[in-house]
């Protein structure tokens, strides 16, 4: 690990240092400071895969039963594994005292936001999106519905890792912002949920689905454009205390 | 004459819930000037020193840098200033070298010395690629403080920089900030010791204190 830290610190040295560095060198810091504690990765991937394993369990393992309720199933799954993981967005960086040299440093704070939010997806959302054809064939989705699962999965945890980081970031400074966070970012996840189960069922329908696809991509746009700018405002108002 | 940094603070106050902490805070520096700020707990220090560095807003004044209030030359006043907080801002997963490196990054203006080399000259050689929660309090603050060696900023905000640090680290930042000073830089800091600097400026919180005292 200390040879492969070395590497990283010696090709990083040999960028051309730019003024925008902010963006490459909050996502770096963050994903490296992920594969430092892999086990945060995997706890949200492991409570996916154990509520869809219960799933036929509790419920009945009857294939035509469970094909019904899996778009469902999985879109909730996923949303609440987001959920679970956007709480410590910036709690630690708050804590260590990064985040007030992120916010009075020269880069811009939008960009160091949207770098912590595209190390989030990158560890939480797209891992989640790509174990969820695994978990709908236990599921036994029917065929028709994986190409739309993904890409709308694709979609929809991007939103969810945005959406999330106005929560995050809105409840940074409270010392238990936990509860608070979900019931703010819950009403702006539901049209992601809305949309993408249904999608999904759509599919398996033989309706067309692009529709509620160009949906999800819209609503995506929105929060991209969004939510990076009403984080750092959030940021910057949660250090006036 | 603006080539020269100055820091003015002008009529300062700051409430928080409505209760006055300080008011009436009015000092002016020019290059190669130290302020230590000094009171008894509570009295501001931190917060002051927030104020300065534009993470926090006053409830009445302003900040001057070279003259300019500071919401008008945020960004020239962000890219002049090192703010070391009561927190040193340092990842204790990742090791020494990977803190300073990002912190480099963060300040491509940073001057390119060697991080191995600077973090050396600052005590911590043969720790640099250690995570930093397997090092002392003290070795962290060190950490922090290398940020010093290659910064290019011409104020230093720093709270409590003692904090932590051994004997040989306190003369350590003694020499650094008597290097700064004499390439014309600013320090302002929050401190209980006296320092061993031959002139400064004091600024004693307690003389700022505006309980009891109606804001209107």
């Amino acid at each position: 690990m200390k040879a492969g830290a070395g590497d990283t610190a010696a090709t990083a040295r040999g960028d051309t240092v730019l003024a925008g560095s902010g963006f490459g060198a909050v996502l770096q810091r963050d994903l490296l400071l992920a594969f430092r504690r892999r086990g945060d990765i995997a706890s949200p991937l492991i409570f996916f895969a154990i509520v869809v394993t219960l799933v036929p369990l509790g419920l009945s393992p009857a294939p035509d039963r469970l094909a019904g309720i899996a778009p469902g199933i999985i879109w909730v799954m996923a949303l609440l594994a987001s959920l679970l993981s956007i709480d410590g967005l910036f709690q630690s960086d708050y804590s260590d005292g990064v985040l007030e040299q992120m916010v009075i440093s020269s880069q811009p704070l939008y960009l160091m936001v949207l770098a912590k939010v595209v190390a989030h997806w990158l560890i939480s959302g797209l891992p989640l999106t790509l174990m969820a054809p695994l978990l709908a064939m236990m599921l036994s989705l029917p065929a028709a519905g994986y190409g739309t699962l993904l890409l709308g999965l694709l979609l929809g945890t991007a939103t969810f890792s945005l959406t999330g980081a106005i929560g995050a970031a809105l409840t940074v400074a409270l010392r238990k912002g936990g509860v608070l966070l979900s019931l703010l970012v819950m009403p702006l996840y539901m049209p992601v949920l809305i949309f993408g189960s249904s999608s999904v069922q759509q599919a398996i329908d033989g309706f067309p689905v692009a529709g509620p696809l160009a949906l999800l991509g819209a609503l995506l746009a929105f929060a991209l454009l969004v939510s990076p700018l009403a984080s750092a405002g959030a940021l910057r108002a949660g250090l006036q205390d | 004459m603006p080539d020269t940094p100055s820091l003015a603070l002008s009529d300062l106050s700051f409430e928080r819930d409505d209760i006055p902490l300080f008011a009436g805070v009015t000092v002016e520096l020019l290059a190669g000037d130290v302020l230590q700020v000094a009171g008894p707990n509570g009295a501001g220090k931190t917060t002051l020193l927030r104020i300065i560095s534009g993470a926090l807003q006053p409830s009445s004044g302003v900040v001057l840098w070279r003259g300019e209030p500071m919401a008008a030359v945020r960004r020239v006043f962000r890219t002049s200033l090192l703010y070391m907080g009561h927190a040193p801002a340092i990842k204790a997963a990742l090791t020494a070298e990977e803190n300073l490196h990002w912190w480099r990054r963060m300040h491509p203006d940073a001057n390119p010395a060697n991080d191995r080399e600077v973090l050396a000259k600052i005590g911590l050689r043969g720790l640099e690629g250690l995570p930093c929660y397997s090092l002392s309090a003290g070795q962290q603050r060190r950490v922090a403080l290398a940020r010093t060696l290659v910064s290019p900023a011409s104020l230093w905000v720093l709270d409590e920089p003692f904090t932590a640090i051994d004997q040989q680290g306190i003369a350590l930042l003694h020499s650094l900030m008597a290097g700064h000073l004499e390439r014309g830089g600013l320090i302002v800091l929050a401190t209980h010791q006296p320092l061993g600097l031959p002139d400064y400026k004091q600024l004693n919180l307690e003389e700022f204190a505006a309980v009891g005292v109606s804001p209107a």
